[in-house]
């Protein structure tokens, strides 16, 4: 009798479980932690990663688009044609996109967004994206592109947050109230906390599976593995604190993200200022640095190690780590070689996140051991880019360039790092007019070699992409090709 | 019974003062040496309090932490003296006329401004660094030595033997300096030993928002800081550096205390 009794308490508590359960999978709502709040919403005029990693492909879209693996995808463009010499494009439309203002997305859209990108008083971030672009012009409702050169970058470049078509009637107030063509729209923003959008129900394409999604901010490492821990947050995509890693690891209600970005951490060189001019001083700096010794430090272990100013997961990569190898011995010897037997004294300014500043504290120590002392100041964002952005007051410093494919700036005497070659630049010019494949990653290993070769800049690691989240959310990126949270395919998972 | 807080805070003061002293001329290990294959080592007979995230030897981290504290913080108590006690016995010298206003007006202004909003202020202008947090911390001492010493002056300049200095034709000068300095000179040490607390506190502050001593020189505040994140993983590095603030603010309050009962003459009369 009493087995009975008992049997049936169970049974109501498994009654009881099963709907707590089921009412725990109707969840369509999602909140994303973030360290840095955009400083506003337009894409197409302002440089902060924040802003992609808010609007990208969620409000947003062009004619391409990146996939979670890199790959350039048709968006809003359903297909192109290219002509024999490589000089136009030609690209269908979609049909049936509406802006969220319930406006109708056409041709004369995209040529708006793209003449406003590339005109002379753009305000565009990644102006070069669309310098080789000679005229866009709407042709029967399909958009054709001239170029200048033949060029095999526009549909990559094309994907790029920073080439996301809007139209010209709310142009003017994208900044506080994106108005897109995606899958979410722009709800509210509540400065200094969170943004929420919530789902486009006139969505074009395959709607999205979450109702409602709120990007909160959290600037501190230890807060937000607070919020994590107490259930605040559903996901933190790019979590800042490596070492807290193992723990969320060993909790599970939450899983780990690991995944690559594009973010080549270097210790970025005045290539200008003396001693550093002279290429023997930087090749001891790299023969000074003990890589693993910082990833282990600095990342806990996150991140690979790099020789050149290239991602390791892209197939054209080569490594030529070997070619900097730790050895302070010989390094010590290149001192002495460029006249500095008695080492020098230079600055290493850092910025903010912790892989500069943990990463500049074992790098001083290194670059001391053979002589080199270092003066090492710790500076906010905007100080950092004033000082050694713009301002290219640095002898040192550490920072992760996280654009993709971003070799190119190497081929700008006027970066912040200073690399004059005009052997390299040749080169560069020559992929950008190159169209075919094979001949394009030929080239590109061409040019991690020249950098390599001159030292340009101490080669440190690959940041690896490491994410946190609730281990019932499903669809979330697991790499970085372009910095962007993609909430399209995420769902709950029952 | 008056040493009961005298002779404890007395002990901790020189601990840290003599660990601060002897990090100049030795430390068990090299505090700039980033090891990282032996961090998070727990305490055994090689590390006696362990090693840090980077694999630096704690103990010689908290010594050399020390000698940054108390350099800081006596410096800056030295200015606020140096500039505080003059500016003090001018105002009592001149009580009531427009000097006194002017001076003690200035003071309520530095006042007004949280010490350690000032603090932050200067090193944002100035930029981070173990001198700008000297100055910052300097200069809100100033007027508390500025108000201590007018109000004990005055009470002085009604005394009968300043009148008889007075009487004798010495000049304010020479009286401030001569006569009231010296016999407010107790009260002085008493204030700034709490003032060298709170300037070790303010050095702890700064340091842990990153605008103190910078790196590879080591601090108190930085240490507590750079464990923030690691507290879960490895409590103790947030744990000693907490304890040496604590056990040292502690120790300089018991002293100032201590000191004010023994010095002073009613309190000794009863001994």
């Amino acid at each position: 009798m009493n087995t009975k009794k008992l049997s049936r308490a169970l049974f109501l508590a498994v009654c009881v479980a099963c709907v707590a359960g089921s009412v725990q999978a109707a969840k369509t709502d999602v909140t994303i932690g973030m360290q840095l709040e955009p400083p506003n919403l337009d894409p197409t005029g302002g440089a902060a990663a924040a802003i992609d990693e808010v609007v990208y492909a969620n409000i947003f879209e062009g004619l391409t688009r990146f996939g979670s693996d890199g790959s350039v995808l048709p968006a809003l463009a359903k297909s192109w044609s290219i002509s024999e010499d490589g000089m136009t494009y030609t690209f269908e439309l979609n049909s049936g996109v509406t802006f969220h203002d319930g406006s109708a997305m056409d041709a004369d859209d995209v040529k708006f967004s793209l003449d406003r990108a590339m005109a002379e008083d753009s305000t565009n971030a990644q102006k070069q994206l669309f310098a080789n672009i000679e005229s866009v012009e709407n042709v029967d409702g399909s958009v054709v592109i001239k170029l200048k050169t033949a060029d095999g970058n526009l549909l990559f470049n094309l994907a790029w947050g920073d080439a996301v078509v809007v139209a010209s009637e709310t142009v003017e107030t994208l900044a506080t109230n994106p108005v897109g063509t995606g899958p979410f729209k722009f709800k509210n923003w509540v400065q200094g906390d969170q943004i929420v959008i919530e789902k486009n129900a006139d969505y074009w394409g395959e709607p999205a599976k979450l109702d409602k999604a709120t990007f909160k901010f959290i600037s501190e490492p230890t807060a937000a593995f607070a919020a994590m821990m107490a259930g605040d947050l559903d996901a933190f995509p790019v979590f800042p604190a490596p070492e807290n890693l193992a723990q969320f690891e060993a909790d599970p209600r939450f899983s780990v993200i690991l995944g690559s970005t594009e973010g080549e951490t270097i210790l970025s060189t005045n290539n200008k200022q003396a001693p550093l001019d002279n290429v023997l001083v930087r090749q001891a700096i790299a023969h000074a640095i003990d890589r693993s010794a910082i990833i282990d430090g600095a990342m806990f272990g996150y991140g690979t190690p790099i020789g050149t100013h290239f991602a390791p997961h892209n197939p054209a990569y080569v490594d030529l780590t070997g070619q900097s190898e730790y050895d302070p011995e010989k390094s010590k010897a290149l001192l002495k070689e460029a006249g500095l037997a008695d080492g020098f004294t230079t600055t290493l300014k850092l910025p903010p996140p912790a892989y500069a500043r943990r990463g500049g504290e074992i790098i001083a120590s290194q670059l001391r051991a053979v002589g080199i002392n270092v003066e090492v100041s710790n500076l906010e964002w905007a100080q950092w880019l004033e000082q050694v952005f713009k301002g290219k007051d640095f002898g040192l410093t550490i920072v992760s360039h996280t654009e993709p494919m971003d070799i190119g700036i190497y081929a700008n005497p006027e970066y912040y790092f200073q690399y004059d070659n005009a052997e390299f630049q040749a080169l560069i010019e020559s992929f950008n007019a190159e169209t075919d494949a094979m001949k394009r990653t030929e080239i590109l290993q061409q040019a991690q070699g020249i950098i390599s070769d001159d030292y340009v800049n101490g080669y440190l690691f690959q940041l690896a992409k490491t994410g946190v989240a609730s281990s019932k959310l499903k669809g979330l990126w697991e790499n970085s090709p372009t910095q962007a949270n993609d909430l399209t395919g995420v769902f709950w998972e029952d | 019974m008056k040493l009961r807080s005298l002779l404890p805070g007395v002990f901790l003061v020189l601990i840290f003062f003599s660990a601060a002293l002897l990090s100049y001329i030795w430390t068990p290990f090299d505090v700039t040496l980033i090891d990282i294959k032996s961090r998070f080592q727990a305490p055994d007979t090689t590390h006696w309090l362990g090693t840090d995230h980077y694999g630096r030897d704690m103990l010689s981290m908290l010594m050399v932490g020390a000698r940054t504290s108390i350099a800081v913080a006596i410096v800056a108590v030295g200015i606020g003296m140096l500039f505080g006690v003059p500016l003090g016995l001018a105002a009592a010298a001149n009580r009531g006329r427009f000097l006194d206003e002017a001076i003690m007006r200035g003071n309520d202004l530095v006042f007004a401004f949280p010490a350690l909003l000032i603090a932050i202020m200067i090193t944002a202008v100035y930029g981070p660094g173990a001198v700008n947090a000297i100055i910052a911390i300097g200069i809100f001492n100033i007027p508390v030595f500025a108000r201590l010493s007018r109000g004990a002056a005055l009470s002085l300049w009604k005394r009968d033997f300043i009148l008889a200095a007075r009487a004798a034709g010495k000049n304010t000068t020479r009286i401030s300096f001569e006569h009231i300095l010296p016999n407010i000179t107790n009260l002085l040490i008493v204030q700034g030993t709490i003032q060298f607390s709170l300037g070790i506190l303010a050095e702890a502050g700064l340091s842990f928002v990153g605008l103190g001593a910078q790196p590879p020189i080591p601090s108190w505040g930085r240490m507590l800081a750079d464990s923030q994140t690691l507290i879960m993983l490895e409590p103790r590095l947030a744990l000693l550096p907490g304890l040496a603030i604590l056990l040292t603010v502690l120790g300089l309050n018991l002293l100032g205390d201590g000191l004010r009962d023994w010095l002073d003459p009613r309190l000794r009369r009863e001994r």
